[in-house]
């Protein structure tokens, strides 16, 4: 086992732990934390990836903006819901049930497909993801099409996310 | 090297942990924690694939940006609705709130 397996195992277990915490916690302050560990878990794993760019953005859209808006949601929107009473519905082993049936249905499937073991190819000298990055973004030949419909539903998202949460009093 | 199964078994695990969280908790805030979980293993994947592909050809990391644009998208205006309904109606939680149903 290398030295990259072992961190990404430590990585792995890290997330997995922070995420099955966010799901269980009956805090939601303390749930909001355990996400933001979680997305530091999968930044590290964008960074194994070398995916610079999206470890970077994770960090910064992530953790910096949504998870703090989860923070202030949650005190917002506090008092009924502190710590008494249960936190999960009467049906919640029927979720639990769904989400192992989904995990073992995916495992099972991806079992059967043989491009699973397959290892990385070396970056080649010289490539600079990010810049790549960046050409293909805004080059009409690339993704500028996806890219600018993605800015008009982020100002959309914005101007909707003012109109619904305005207090007309 | 790290092989490519253990980031796509990672990602259904974080998957499926926010789908238990999605089905089973009470609160629309939760839920809404757990639709981030999904939305970020959906993004290990895509991270995943475009290393192990070709590396050149950059369409997982776009698609990964797009789902990130996505995602602070969907948790703007998701949370403007639970303050919304919190302040018209007191509650959070999404079992209280059926007046569409019938």
């Amino acid at each position: 086992m290398t030295g990259e397996q072992i961190i990404f195992l430590a990585v792995a277990l890290f997330t997995l732990g922070s995420g099955f915490m966010v799901v269980t916690t009956r805090n939601l302050i303390h749930a909001a934390l355990w996400l933001i560990s979680t997305l530091f878990g999968v930044a590290v794993v964008f960074a194994i990836l070398n995916a610079g760019f999206l470890a970077v953005v994770q960090v910064v859209v992530y953790i910096g903006a949504i998870a703090i808006l989860f923070i202030f949601a949650v005190m917002l929107t506090r008092k009924d819901m502190r710590d008494q009473g249960p936190q999960t519905n009467q049906n919640w082993w029927v979720g639990a049930l769904i989400a192992v049936l989904v995990f073992g249905g995916l495992v099972f499937l991806l079992q059967g497909w043989n491009g699973l073991s397959k290892t990385a190819a070396d970056i080649p000298s010289g490539f600079d993801a990010v810049a790549e990055l960046g050409n293909e973004l805004v080059s009409p030949a690339g993704y500028v099409l996806p890219f600018e419909v993605a800015s008009v539903l982020l100002v959309a998202a914005l101007v909707g996310a003012v109109y619904v949460a305005f207090n007309r009093k | 090297m790290v092989p490519l199964s253990w980031f796509l078994i990672l990602a259904a695990a974080l998957f499926s942990v926010g789908l238990f969280g999605v089905l089973s908790r009470r609160n629309a805030v939760a839920i809404l924690l757990g639709i981030e979980l999904m939305l970020n293993s959906v993004n290990i994947n895509l991270a995943a694939f475009w290393r192990y592909g070709n590396v050149l050809e950059m369409a997982g990391q776009v698609f990964a940006v797009i789902v990130f644009a996505v995602a602070a998208a969907e948790v703007a205006v998701g949370l403007a609705l639970v303050i919304s309904v919190y302040r018209t109606r007191n509650t959070v939680i999404a079992d209280d709130l059926d007046m569409m149903k019938w």
